[in-house]
């Protein structure tokens, strides 16, 4: 939209004609820097991923090698195959239920640290970015110890008797949603604060001048208004909870094995590219049929 | 609380306080807003009359004091509560509903059936009713301006609160909404509530001003009453202009005052006086005379002894209609006079000039009162308010 808006600009404005050239020429010019990156890095990789996905294994070869061919086979015989399918399901399942764990999270800490957090709000906000300053891995890593036999969740459950002592939270498919929930609950957590912090607070109080009481405020008000946070803080964590392999190859078992596992494990254990080629694919192509879905049944175009 | 949303009758404000920190914003507040009138809150910024009408509203909570209207004491209740509205200053509209569901809201959460009617002709009062399916972001200030208070009027409320509503519109438009305001509470016949720092608003519009200070209410009364009898100097300064200086009483009989200073004797009528003034032969006295009734001119024109003060003319401003001038007195205070432009010539700057007023045009206050309370925040909204 911008870039139309600045063609559209550039078109009836006035000047010398030098000038007018070198006004129409700007707007390309900025894109340049980010064309040439999306290019090089993005519509080359995945141009080189589609041919690979369609390679079939050089007759007598050795593990690993492949010649280009153009037959949509792969794509068939992998999809075909319960185990891909049961992953992807399982990666779907896993996100969906991490994005729903992170807006229960995130929605009212944002909430707190936007109308509440008063002159700790900087404070907060800090607190919620900290973890980026230590490594993914190791975070996640920590999550064992965390949620291991031994580890300070199962003591305090058990301890108020919700769990016995032969109850074990790691590794399992609860502990791979507890480590996505987390891992990406600052990218739910901050786009919901900037809607809720850009939010005028004279509208909560005009819904309360109108007879609406705090609950009927929050649903009619509040939440609508900053449902374009809710949006992008979904997708933010939704979208790369799909296709993380970490949390379920560093908190899970064989049973709990995502897509992006079986990807990781075709590419570089069973040097199986057009497979991992043909499953990237698929991931891709389900995410941004699910996530147009989601943003068309939100409505939130115009407000985003 | 059904029997809240239901009171009905005068707004009572019982010795109402609000205090932040060590802060009087509001300090024992008592006053009564009689139903259906239009009742103006004057005051510059900080004065105190924002936190009043939220405590009115329900969106403050008094430190102490009373809120009540009619018998029914509303002090503790919500503002979800009290069958009170509120126009906000920003408007304050939802970005997300459109203009009917904007003027609906109030409606929909009292589980009123039927809106359609009520809240088209609610659009109908202010003039948008071919507006409704609008957002509030493709309306001007002035279209949005009206929606809030078809979205507050729609309820038919007790009270309805005006939270300096027409302070972000421009001067044409801002007369335009004063007019249309009035119309409209003379058709609902409401109870209005208006904050304002702008004078002339609250006088074109208001049937009773209080004017408040540091949190306290300097005096109430008609537009008219304040603006001929202040009682104090602020509201001689801050409700247009006066020009005060001290004298000194020298008699006093039943109907006149006679009071002097080292340039003049002046005659004033006993009924032009503010109340609680003492006097007393040779006590201390502020005579104020507003501009308009100032006549300036270069030649002495009252013949008496009375009522003159000589001065030599500083500025000059021509504006069609009258001129105004600032005028060096002798004793050194800077006065303003309007001349009405009815074909003289202006006086241009540098000439000596006599300044004068007849006997009943000047009004006293007590001689304790500070000669410059009001005027510094007066013409601090010169430029924004009148």
């Amino acid at each position: 939209m911008a870039f139309a808006h600045a063609l559209g600009d550039s078109s009836t404005s006035s000047g010398a004609p030098t000038t007018k050239a070198k006004r129409k020429l700007t707007p390309y010019l900025l894109l340049l820097p980010g064309g040439l990156w999306l290019g090089i890095f993005f519509v080359i990789p995945i141009f080189i991923l589609f041919m690979t996905a369609l390679q079939t294994p050089l007759p007598d070869g050795l593990p690993g090698q492949y010649i280009q061919t153009f037959t949509f086979s792969n794509f068939t015989e992998v999809l075909s195959r319960p185990q891909f399918l049961d992953a992807l399901r399982r990666s779907f399942t896993y996100a969906s239920l991490a994005t729903l764990l992170a807006l229960a999270i995130g929605y009212p800490l944002a909430y707190a640290i936007a109308f509440k957090a008063g002159k700790y709000k900087n404070i907060m906000l800090i607190m919620v970015i900290a973890p980026f300053f230590v490594s993914f891995i190791l975070r996640t890593i920590a999550w064992r110890q965390i949620l291991g036999d031994e580890g300070p969740v199962l003591d305090v459950m058990r301890f108020i008797g919700l769990a016995s002592e032969t109850t074990s939270v790691y590794p399992s498919s609860f502990s791979v949603v507890a480590g996505l929930a987390y891992n990406f609950l600052p990218f739910m957590t901050l786009p919901i604060y900037s809607s809720l912090e850009r939010m005028d607070v004279r509208l909560i109080e005009a819904s309360g001048d109108l007879y609406a009481h705090g609950l009927t405020t929050f649903r009619k008000v509040t939440l609508p208004i900053s449902l374009p946070g809710v949006v992008a803080g979904t997708l933010l964590t939704w979208i790369p909870s799909a296709g993380d392999y970490i949390n379920a190859s560093l908190l899970g078992n064989q049973r709990t094995t995502m897509i992006g596992n079986v990807i990781d494990s075709r590419f570089l254990g069973n040097v199986d590219y057009p497979t991992a080629a043909v499953l990237s694919f698929t991931l891709m192509l389900s995410i941004l049929i699910l996530v147009s879905l989601y943003v068309r049944r939100t409505g939130t175009d115009e407000l985003v | 609380m059904s029997d809240v949303l239901t009171a009905t009758g005068n707004v009572k404000l019982k010795g109402l306080r609000k205090v932040y920190g060590d802060f009087a914003a509001v300090q024992n507040l008592d006053l009564e807003i009689p139903q259906g009138s239009f009742f103006a809150l004057l005051g510059p910024s900080g004065c105190g009359k924002t936190t009043t009408l939220r405590m009115i509203a329900g969106l403050d909570e008094p430190t102490s004091g009373q809120v009540m209207i009619g018998e029914t004491d509303i002090t503790h209740t919500k503002s979800f509560q009290r069958p009170v509205n509120t126009v906000f200053q920003n408007y304050a509209l939802f970005p997300h509903m459109d203009i009917f569901e904007n003027v609906a809201f109030g409606l929909r959460r009292r589980g009123q059936k039927d809106i359609d009617k009520s809240v088209t002709d609610a659009l109908e009062l202010v003039q948008l009713g071919h507006l409704a399916k609008r957002k509030p972001g493709q309306m001007s200030g002035g279209q949005q301006q009206r929606i809030a208070l078809a979205r507050a009027i729609v309820n038919r409320p007790q009270v309805l609160l005006l939270d300096e509503p027409l302070g972000a519109l421009d001067l044409k438009l801002r007369r335009q909404m004063q007019l249309e305001l009035k119309r409209i509470q003379l058709e609902v016949g409401l109870t209005f509530v208006h904050v304002t720092h702008d004078q002339e608003e609250a006088m074109t519009m208001a049937d009773t001003i209080a004017v408040m200070n540091n949190g306290v209410i300097e005096q109430l009364g008609a537009p008219t009453d304040l603006y001929e009898n202040p009682q104090t100097a602020f509201v001689a300064n801050f409700l247009g202009q006066s020009n005060l200086f001290r004298a000194t009483i020298d008699s006093v009989d039943a109907d006149n005052i006679v009071a002097s200073d080292k340039d003049g004797r002046y005659l004033l009528s006993r009924k032009r006086i503010a109340a609680g003034t003492d006097l007393t032969v040779g006590s201390k006295l502020l005579v104020g005379i507003r501009p308009e009734k100032i006549s300036v001119s270069t030649h002495d024109q009252l013949s008496g002894e009375f009522n003159h003060q000589t001065g030599t003319v500083r500025d000059a401003s021509f504006f069609g209609v009258s001129t105004q001038y600032v005028i060096d007195t002798a004793s050194g205070d800077h006065w303003m006079a309007f001349e009405q432009n009815s074909g003289g010539t202006v006086i241009s700057a540098g000439t000596k000039v006599f300044a004068t007023w007849k006997p009943e045009h000047a009004f006293g206050l007590p001689g304790s009162e500070d000669v410059l309370a009001g005027d510094a925040v007066a013409s601090e909204f010169e430029t924004t308010g009148s």
